[in-house]
């Protein structure tokens, strides 16, 4: 049983222009101790993704339909009290900007006993397994530093904090939204590798949010590639990476600074930009910016099986298929 | 973000007018704040009578028939009283205003963008001015030169130097931090030409929320002060003086203090709603109005 | 080909004020730091936060104070140049900053925005409608930009409008803070094959800030590397890339790894946090978070060595590559 089954889920925001469909028939699983990634750039879909996941959604969003099963229970149907319940227990955390992770007036330890309200342990006892999870995730002296206020740390270190918190309560599914993109790179090694450790430890299943190919590439098992609101393809990480099936898989894949070897002033690019999703085009969502457009791409495409751990929405798979 | 999703600019009134009809507090204060500006610019032809003739013999006469709210103790139409008042009240607002957002923005900016041995001196000059209870400092002034309507004027600008002065002086404290000043200079913009372009304009809407705020206050210390009989000379109609009136002649008649005093009312509520309105308008587009 | 810009020794300090949990002190946070860039060409300046790279690039651009060392632009004394002075080279020395919709001032329209030049440098009798329409044609923008204001425009766009008032007054030596930062990997390319176009068209000198390595391998060609206000790496991009000799150089390029879950990841994992620059490391400064660190690196400064197109600092480089068996 996976611990995240989302199936068709739909998100719409109402805005003056009219009816953002900001997500549309997504469907995606995150297996037990699995990491899983999700890959996209602006526009996407991401944000409004991880928002329906643990109901923290903006005024103006509303879930058209689809359903999203943790352990195999519909949560969409649960009240606030009840949501409340999962976040931080079940589904914990890791937002993109450390700085403004945690509250500036309380020290670091105040705020990981203050999370362990659910627990019935004494407070020596909270305050020595938040020192236990600080050394987890690679903070010197952690007895010490329980003491400190954030600002005392730096930014790195103010993630691995917010990990540290996330991973506390044992949760069946970590969410971690870009959580690197805001550091330095060799910063992002370390963590990266911290958090693949913590993972294995911890028994628990990862989406991990990011637009940074290498890293998705190294961290995740499997990766699910976004864009303007829909799954265009998902599979294993091996299968997608090394053979895209979505044009814009490879496009993106083409693009990636690191994947360019031969010197040049003239880097791929992705012509065009993302379509205006209040009036979604007919057809296929790429089409207008795919270079092997066609007669077909004017209905959209369904889910395509390239092999059984790797699909993607494009008509070209399935014409490959019946050939 | 796609092209698609881009209008052309409204102007910026317009797109203010837009905001504020929208929300419905905003449109009251809007309205009333119309009514009270346009019946005290339109005083001498609205006002059914002449608002220092006197006519004894109609004198403290409730409201109704010739006379809307009744006559004073010197049988003066009150409403004629009431409007011209309001003229009277917008004559000192309005310089006093002027004069306080054009000192406060000099000094201000000066403070804020200039050397700090200067703009030490400067809230030091600030802080004096505001450590000194403005009501005693008006009549202190008042005792020395005589009531008049400049003085009043004068008195009352002075005062509120500080507090415009420290809004704009902040603002531009964190402006000047900004990555736009730094493109600027890095083109070889001089001081005069970046206070002027790039900091006034983006200091002007909160001054403008500021003053209309403002504007009930500085009402307020007129009438007060008139009603102390400080303020402007008699016979010069004042919503203060009226209060005054009234308040000696409560057992004769009650519509005197309700003619100063309603006035008061609704120049309160009327621009505090408008300022209120203003501000939720001016903040966000500080802020940029790009993104999701 | 003609040197454009020479920077020798320049320091950059900043007196820090003390606190209730800080001691007052100074900062050097451009510490030392000497490079060439020659008329048309491209210099890369590699670092992470607290490298001060944008601090040199800013004191290059006049913003901040050089505290000592020397700026040489064509051959003339920029630091301590009074600004009456500098501004003429103003038209000359243009910048691009990092955060693309802060940089533009939000009242102005677009039209005004990349004008603004013009008018400050007193240039009178110009149609600045048609200048307007021109620069924003070089960036690729349609010309109907030039009514609209900061905040209706993309992150993407508004990189461009900076481009056009850089370009305005026909510049010779152009500053890039981070010009791909914030943007999709798809149109990253996009803004590097605009600058290198305009290069070529303008016969333009870039100097390009970023924390990026794998952007500047194709863009630029001469990379510095700096760490910690100091040039660590300085060379020709290709033999900086093909031959890395600082460790830090060797894990800012494994930090950038490609999309290749495969790929035999040569990972030199950095130990720690980068130090406080109030209280720099002795030694090589860079010893406290390197893997192949060894007890001369924490008691003696390496010397900036050259060898050939490259340079570096420090004690033993490459010193994976012996170890290893294999060049890196």
């Amino acid at each position: 049983m996976a611990v995240l089954d989302i199936l068709d889920l739909s998100v719409s925001y109402t805005t003056p222009r009219g009816d953002l469909k900001a997500l549309r028939g997504v469907s995606l699983s995150v297996p037990q101790r699995r990491i899983v990634g999700i890959v996209g750039e602006s526009g996407c879909g991401k944000s409004t993704l991880i928002s329906a996941i643990i109901r923290l959604m903006a005024p103006n969003a509303q879930i058209r339909s689809g359903s999203i099963r943790l352990k195999g229970a519909e949560i969409l149907e649960l009240s606030e009290a009840q949501m409340r319940a999962l976040r931080g227990a079940e589904i914990s955390m890791v937002f993109q900007d450390p700085m403004q992770t945690h509250n500036p007036v309380l020290t670091v330890g105040r705020q990981m006993i203050d999370i362990q309200y659910r627990d019935k342990l004494s407070k020596t006892e909270k305050r020595k397994r938040a020192a236990g999870m600080l050394a987890l995730v690679g903070i010197p002296d952690p007895e010490a530093r329980l003491n400190q206020y954030p600002f005392e740390f730096s930014g790195g270190m103010r993630q691995r904090i917010a990990i540290a918190m996330a991973l506390m309560a044992k949760p069946a599914l970590l969410i971690a939204d870009e959580p690197t993109t805001a550091l330095d790179a060799t910063l992002e090694v370390q963590i990266i590798k911290r958090l693949r450790e913590l993972q294995e430890e911890v028994g628990c299943s990862i989406l991990f949010i990011s637009h940074h190919l290498g890293v998705i590439a190294e961290l995740c098992d499997e990766v699910v590639v976004m864009y303007a609101g829909e799954v265009v393809e998902s599979g294993s990480v091996r299968d997608v990476f090394h053979n895209p099936a979505h044009p814009y898989t490879r496009a993106l894949l083409d693009c990636d600074p690191g994947h360019i070897k031969v010197r040049t002033r003239n880097l791929p690019t992705i012509p065009g930009n993302i379509p205006d999703l209040v009036h979604l085009p007919q057809g296929c969502i790429f089409a207008g910016r795919c270079d092997k457009r066609h007669d077909a791409c004017a209905a959209r495409p369904d889910m395509a099986t390239v092999n059984p751990s790797h699909h993607a929405a494009c008509h070209l798979i399935a014409v490959r298929e019946t050939a | 973000m796609t092209d698609a999703g881009l209008q052309g600019p409204r102007s910026e009134l317009g797109e203010i007018l837009h905001h504020l009809v929208r929300d419905p507090l905003g449109l009251a204060g809007l309205i009333i704040v119309t009514v009270i500006v346009a019946s005290a610019a339109f005083a001498p032809w609205i006002a059914p009578y002449d608002p220092i003739a006197l006519n004894v013999p109609d004198r403290l006469q409730g409201p109704g028939g010739a006379h809307l709210l009744g006559t004073d103790q010197l049988g003066r139409d009150t409403f004629s009283r009431v409007i011209w008042g309001g003229r009277v009240a917008l004559q000192v607002a309005l310089p006093t205003i002027g004069g306080a957002i054009f000192f406060g923005l000099l000094l201000g900016m000066i403070a804020g963008y200039g050397p700090r041995w200067l703009d030490s001196l400067i809230v030091l000059l600030f802080d004096t001015v505001r450590s000194f209870p403005t009501v005693m400092f008006a009549l202190a002034v008042v005792a020395l030169v005589g009531p008049s309507l400049n003085t009043v004027i004068i008195v009352i600008m002075a005062t509120s130097i500080p507090t415009y002065g420290r809004v704009v002086r902040t603002l531009t404290q964190s402006l000047r931090e900004a990555e736009f000043i730094s493109a600027e200079r890095s083109l070889g913009a001089s001081t005069a030409r970046i206070m002027s372009v790039h900091i006034l304009p983006n200091v002007l809407g909160p001054l403008v929320v500021l003053a209309a705020m403002d504007i009930p206050t500085v009402v307020g210390l007129e009438a007060g002060l008139s009603f102390l009989g400080m303020g402007v000379k008699p016979p010069t109609p004042s919503w203060g003086s009226l209060l005054n009136d009234g308040y000696n002649l409560i057992r004769n008649t009650p519509w005197l203090i309700v003619a100063g005093g309603m006035p008061l009312i609704l120049t309160t509520i009327g621009f505090t709603f408008l300022g209120e309105a203003l501000r939720d308008v001016v903040d966000p587009k500080l802020r940029g109005k790009g993104g999701k | 080909m003609s040197t454009l810009l020479q920077i020798r020794d320049v320091r950059v300090r900043f007196r820090v004020r003390g606190g209730i949990f800080s001691s007052a002190g100074s900062i050097d946070a451009v510490s030392g730091v000497s490079l060439k860039i020659e008329e048309g060409t491209t210099c890369g300046i590699v670092g992470e936060s607290g490298s001060g790279k944008t601090t040199l690039a800013r004191a290059v651009a006049g913003l901040h104070h050089a505290t000592s060392g020397s700026i040489l632009y064509r051959g003339q004394e920029l630091r301590d140049l009074p600004e009456a002075e500098f501004r003429k080279l103003r038209r000359e020395i243009v910048m691009m900053f990092q955060d693309p919709i802060g940089s533009l001032s939000p009242r102005l329209s677009i039209k005004s925005l990349i004008t603004e030049p013009f008018r400050i440098q007193g240039i009178k009798g110009r149609d600045l409608d048609a200048e307007a329409k021109r620069l924003l044609a070089m960036v690729g923008l349609p010309p109907e930009f030039a009514a609209r204001y900061p905040y209706q425009i993309s992150g993407g766009q508004a990189r461009r409008v900076g481009v056009a008032r850089a370009l305005a007054l026909d510049p010779k030596l152009l500053i890039a803070d981070e010009p791909t930062a914030g943007l999709d990997v798809s149109i990253q390319g996009e803004m590097l094959n605009l600058l290198a176009r305009l290069q070529d068209e303008l016969g333009l000198a870039i100097m390009i800030i970023t924390h990026n390595l794998s952007v500047v391998r194709h863009i630029t060609d001469r990379v510095g590397i700096m760490y910690l206000g100091k040039l660590v790496e300085e060379g020709e991009t290709e033999t900086v890339f093909a031959r890395p000799q600082h460790p830090y150089t060797l894990a800012l390029l494994a930090a950038n790894p490609e999309a290749d879950p495969d790929a035999q990841l040569m990972r030199v994992e950095l130990k720690g946090e980068p130090p406080s620059i109030l209280r720099r490391p002795d030694g090589c400064e860079f010893h406290t978070r390197c893997p192949f660190a060894q007890p001369k690196c924490a008691a003696e400064v390496p010397a900036w060595e050259v060898s050939g197109e490259a340079a570096h600092r420090c004690h033993f480089p490459a010193s994976w590559a012996q170890s290893e068996g294999r060049t890196a």
